[in-house]
């Protein structure tokens, strides 16, 4: 019993390790499947997390804090969009130039509310279900709603990408900017849908992390969740379930790390830490060693800019 | 000097004449700067800096003229923020992150007559005083404390690197838990990262899982007390009260208290007897001292602690006195012998109780 306890207190902290990395990994996965790379996860998840805080110490409650950071996620995107696909901008700088802002623009945003106590989100949100089993009750007490709703967008996502039309023309759009629009299709209508998803994924992102997972407020606090985000979208090479495998892992690692250390096994926790980029350098080699793989994985326009002709 | 932005050069030229007539005109207030590293918040190390810069204040009133500048970054930029505080005619400058040392040392140089005092550093000039509090005292305490709580025997102690003032850290809350319980033991997961709460969080809810009934944290973060308020697992805090994070789970916390030091310091420059210094103060100087404790510690380990605080106060206890065993098993303190300073500045041994690796 007590390792049954033990193997599922594992699996409910895995799950809720990867659960922010899967709404930033989801969002960031459908913006590069329409050929935007939005380096600015981190900055666009900051702002979420500052912005979802703020708004549930004002209002006092979670659902308009959630709302909130993913509004807020969403207008750095929008900003993103306006110069990368409107203005032409080189998409890697000003990705980069918009985490270097949401880091300033959060810490600003979350001044008043820096190191407020604060308790989470409730995990008891599931009226109805009964806690009988001591296991059962332990995951059910574990596993807030945020963590469900990550995995249900995962099958939202991968559904959308793969069984729909929608997402039939995202992909197209991400392949061949050109070709799509040749056959009519508004490709920066598309592509600044796509890369308003993914702000307003990465801000649900943030707030997971300030309302939920750690709840407060503390400059950084994302402390690099965003860029293991983006390594992992390759890492999956741009599928959802591989994302999702990747998210557990990753958190599976962290969490069996710091199992084994407390057994008073030892690792290499600088080794550990950087699994999840030798993976991705791993799988990037690894696809663009071979043409094959790499059509069949990377989105062909991920990165480059787009003109309409007329 | 060409190469200064003009900012600082006509501030350093307006500074000038002000350093100059403080010693005639005793009215002139003395300027006293303080870089922080991290934001000011509601708790933590800059938060207890801050709370001696305002003790400081309103003791000396209109002797003195504060300011100070967080959210420092260790580093290059720190160098700046220093340099342009003593160019403003600040006349005590106090640095309160080990990463500020050569940034202070550096400008120090270059403003001889500005006094400096780096916190947790140990590099000293003429003008470059150095400080910091024996924080282990605090965690012999708090160990006590968590020893009597702990039901099953196992403390969990979340800690970021394993430099010594960590690993003193934990030593010292062993033997203090030791006091209350012989057969104590503590888990020790190191998260790497002194600013993570996610990480935090983690190491909190394994410590939890593997049968830890009381946490420690010595990382950035008050994430620990929350888990340990959510969970309901005891807590004890570092750096500030953090009872607010855990109002019914945080026991007690090790607080660093700066007032009297800061007071002191800028009294010395204001009589001209300041001198470079390394000072490392305990609970005997009140720069360490324990939060009220929480209801549920029974009256009789209130006690206790109240007579082990007494008696390290007075020097008549020390934490690291012999006879300590080391996870090898060798004799790491010699039975009835203390450890010298410098023995406790260079630890990089567990004593045996300790699950985890060096």
């Amino acid at each position: 019993m007590a390792d049954l306890v033990l193997i599922l207190s594992i699996l409910v902290a895995t799950m809720r390790a990867a659960t922010p990395l899967l709404f930033a990994g989801l969002g960031e996965l459908v913006a590069e499947r329409s050929g935007v790379l939005n380096l600015g996860v981190e900055g666009m998840m900051l702002v979420g997390a500052a912005v979802g805080f703020a708004a549930h110490a004002v209002t006092g409650s979670f659902v308009l804090g959630l709302l909130a950071a993913i509004l807020a996620g969403a207008v750095m995107a929008a900003l993103f969009a306006l110069l990368t696909l409107r203005l032409l901008a080189n998409q890697v700088a000003t990705g980069l130039a918009l985490t270097i802002f949401g880091v300033g623009l959060s810490a600003l945003i979350g001044l008043p509310w820096a190191g407020v106590p604060a308790t989470g989100l409730p995990a008891a949100l599931w009226p109805g279900l009964a806690h009988d089993s001591p296991a059962l009750q332990q995951v059910l007490l574990l596993l807030d709603p945020l963590v469900w709703l990550a995995f249900a967008a995962v099958v939202a996502v991968d559904r959308f990408l793969r069984r729909s039309r929608a997402g039939l023309t995202l992909r197209a759009v991400g392949e061949s900017a050109e070709v799509a629009h040749a056959l009519g299709t508004k490709v920066l209508r598309i592509r600044f849908l796509a890369v308003l998803f993914g702000g307003a994924m990465a801000g649900l992102a943030g707030a997971d992390l300030s309302l939920a997972y750690t709840p407060m407020w503390v400059e950084n606090m994302t402390a690099g969740r965003g860029w293991i985000a983006l390594a992992l979208v390759v890492f999956s090479t741009w599928k959802p379930w591989w994302l999702t495998a990747g998210a557990l892992l990753f958190g599976f690692v962290t969490i069996a790390q710091f199992q084994a250390e407390a057994f008073g096994l030892s690792f290499s926790p600088d080794l550990l830490a950087t699994l999840p980029y030798l993976a991705t350098i791993v799988v990037l080699v690894l696809i663009s060693r071979d043409a094959t793989r790499l059509r069949l994985a990377a989105p062909a326009a991920l990165g480059k800019p787009f003109r309409p002709s007329d | 000097m060409t190469n200064l932005p003009r900012r600082t050069v006509l501030a350093g030229a307006l500074a000038a004449p002000a350093l100059m007539t403080r010693a005639a005109d005793a009215a002139a207030p003395l300027k006293v700067g303080f870089v922080y590293v991290a934001p000011i918040g509601k708790a933590g190390w800059t938060y207890q800096h801050e709370q001696g810069r305002l003790a400081l204040q309103a003791k000396l009133g209109d002797k003195v003229k504060t300011s100070y500048v967080a959210n420092v970054s260790e580093g290059a930029d720190s160098e700046r923020v220093i340099r342009q505080m003593a160019s403003d005619g600040n006349g005590l400058i106090f640095t309160t992150s080990f990463g500020f040392m050569n940034p202070t040392i550096k400008v120090a140089e270059a403003f001889p007559k500005v006094k400096f005092e780096h916190c947790t550093g140990y590099k000293r000039r003429v003008n470059v005083a150095t400080y910091s509090a024996r924080f282990y005292e605090g965690r012999f305490l708090a160990g006590l404390v968590a020893g009597h709580m702990s039901k099953k025997g196992v403390i969990g102690y979340v800690a970021a690197f394993p430099i010594p003032e960590v690993v003193q850290g934990i030593n010292a809350t062993l033997l203090g838990a030791r006091r209350a319980n012989p057969n104590i033991k503590i888990k020790v997961v190191w998260t790497s990262a002194w600013f993570d709460p996610g990480k935090d969080r983690e190491a909190a809810d394994t410590l939890i899982s593997q049968g830890a009934d009381v946490l420690m944290n010595h990382t950035d973060s008050p994430t620990t007390v929350q888990v340990g308020e959510e969970k309901g697992v005891w807590t004890t805090g570092y750096d500030s009260d953090m009872s607010p994070y855990g109002p019914k789970t945080c026991l007690t916390s090790t607080m660093m208290i700066w007032d009297q030091y800061y007071i002191k310091r800028a009294g010395m420059v204001l009589d001209g007897t300041w001198k470079s210094t390394d000072t490392w103060g305990g609970v005997d100087s009140g720069m360490i001292k324990m939060a009220p404790l929480n209801k549920a510690v029974p009256a009789a380990v209130a006690k206790e602690l109240e007579i082990a605080t007494n008696a390290i106060a007075a020097g008549r206890y020390k934490p690291f006195v012999g006879p300590v065993v080391n996870q090898a098993g060798k004799i790491a303190i010699a039975a009835g012998q203390a450890l010298t300073d410098q023995q406790i500045l260079s630890m990089n041994w567990f004593a045996q109780g300790v699950e985890g690796k060096l």
